[in-house]
């Protein structure tokens, strides 16, 4: 189908986007890759008036080290995080999670701000972003704020951001020595969104876990973290069951939805299994000390 | 109306579009480069899959004034000199299509999977093309064809 009509515009700076999206009001919206937003429009899901094309604007892109910390620009190609030598080295979770987001061409196209921003329950970034403890930064009017991930997303497909802001920076703190990471993701075929994912953070001192954190995927409106499970993991040794056991709660407080994929139980039946393997994996345990087939 | 300019398979054009126009009907319906085809509604089949700025992109989900300034390889441009290219010459030497409407999408795909990994394995030919869907072949001869034409040397071919 074709979009309905709207105005295009192209701003070269983030003042004039910002400008633009407050004398616009509510019908404007901010285009990035377009690759959430266009099929929208296509479907006619959403019809603004104004399209306010944020993918040419300097300094919105790319990746740096600003000491203890990795950051990214919300116009950053889900391509370009994924093969970037800073993201390989200091947070291979987002570049792990990254690459399981849809295929090559979306990829290519589609933004990491765009998909926070986004804030589909489905998405697989939200809980990555919400378990690596990022901070983001958004640019209004009024000038800048910084906000945790964890309080950036609202409920589904609604986040904090206003409707003059732009989300511009993601500021990912480089996790210290002893950390391991995975992202588990459970679909039904290639391509397909997550019916449940799982993002897993774990600070191992020789066999007893001292440090974990985990978000959880499509488990409720919003990316949720694991509080029960983190909590049961910590002073946990890797070996004897201990994971499998603080994996137990790993549902605890969610409020997952029904769809044709699955039903509430199941999802909370995969955060369950889901979150062992990825905590597993994430600690370097799964496939050594375990039968990969048990859960 | 906006006015975009853009190199679509070598040729040079400027064009006044309306905003919502995506570039894979600006392809079809202005330039009647029809040998992009459409194949869903919902940007996952990869039917209409072409190059901007060498990189593969679903043109049903890209504006046409997102390609403003850009340079577009569709698969009618993909061997300008009428001869084939490595990866058509390898899809008809190894029986990679049947019906043909994913079969543009395909190579383009799979040509820009060859760009950032000229030597694929199976598997990462199959991961390389989850954005394409085949409903005749089972994707078997694709995948075939794609190892086949990353061990022809380019330059022969294209
Ligand atoms: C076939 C297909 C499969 C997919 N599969 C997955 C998947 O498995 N997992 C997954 O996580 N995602 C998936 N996606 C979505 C993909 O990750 C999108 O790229 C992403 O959700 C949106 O990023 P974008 O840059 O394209 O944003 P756009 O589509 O341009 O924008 C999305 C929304 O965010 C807003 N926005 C964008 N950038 C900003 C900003 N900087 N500041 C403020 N607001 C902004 C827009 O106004 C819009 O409301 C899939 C998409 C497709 C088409
Ligand atoms: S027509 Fe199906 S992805 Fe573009
Ligand atoms: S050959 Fe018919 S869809 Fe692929």
């Amino acid at each position: 189908m074709i979009p309905a009509p709207f105005d295009y515009l192209r701003p070269a700076t983030r003042a004039e986007a910002i400008a633009a999206l407050r004398d616009r009001g509510e019908d404007a919206k901010v285009l990035a890759g377009g690759q959430s937003l266009i099929p929208l429009l296509r479907l006619r899901l959403a019809a603004p008036t104004a399209l306010v094309d944020i993918s040419r604007i300097e300094g919105l892109r790319g990746v740096h080290r600003a000491g203890d910390t990795l950051v990214i620009g919300a116009a950053t190609s889900h391509d370009e995080v994924l093969r970037h030598p800073l993201v390989t080295e200091h947070c291979p979770l987002l570049a792990q999670a990254v690459g399981t987001v849809a295929d090559p061409a979306v990829r290519h196209r589609g933004t990491l701000g765009g998909a926070l921003a986004h804030a589909d329950p489905a998405g697989d970034l939200p809980a990555v972003a919400v378990a690596l403890e990022a901070q983001l930064v958004l640019a209004g009017p009024a000038g800048e704020r910084t906000v945790p991930a964890g309080e950036f997303f609202v409920d589904y497909l609604e986040t904090v951001l206003q409707q003059d802001e732009l989300l511009t920076e993601i500021r990912v703190p480089v996790p210290g020595t002893g950390w391991g990471t995975h992202y588990e993701k459970f679909h039904r075929v290639a391509q397909a969104w997550a019916i449940v994912g799982v993002a897993a953070l774990i600070r191992r001192d020789g066999d007893t876990i001292t440090d974990a954190r985990i978000g959880l995927t499509n488990m409720g409106p919003t990316p949720v973290r694991a509080r029960a499970v983190e909590q049961a993991l910590l002073g946990t040794s890797v070996h004897n069951g201990g994971i499998a056991a603080a994996a137990e709660y790993a549902a605890e407080g969610t409020a997952p939805t029904g769809d044709l994929a699955a039903q509430p139980d199941y999802r909370r039946h995969l955060a369950r299994v889901l979150t062992r393997r990825a905590v597993e994996r994430a600690a370097g345990t799964r496939g050594t000390a375990e039968p990969v087939t048990a859960g | 109306m906006a006015r975009i300019d853009v190199t679509v398979d070598g040729v040079r054009y400027t064009d006044e579009v309306e905003p919502r126009t995506l570039l894979v009907h600006y392809l079809r319906e202005r330039l009647g480069k029809v040998g992009t085809p459409i194949g869903c509604d919902t940007s996952s089949c990869g039917a209409c899959t072409v190059h901007l700025d060498g990189i593969s992109v679903k043109s049903c989900t890209v504006l046409a004034v997102q390609a403003d300034g850009g340079q577009i390889t569709t698969i009618e441009g993909l061997a300008p000199n009428g001869e084939l290219h490595r990866m058509q010459q390898a899809f008809h030497d190894n029986h990679a299509l049947q019906c043909g409407y994913c079969t543009p999408g395909m190579i383009m795909a799979a040509v820009d999977l060859l760009r950032t990994n000229p030597d694929p394995t199976n598997q990462e030919i199959r991961d390389g093309l989850e954005g394409n869907l085949c409903r005749c072949t089972g994707y078997q001869n694709i995948v075939r064809a794609v190892r086949a034409a990353a061990a022809t040397p380019t330059g022969v071919t294209g």
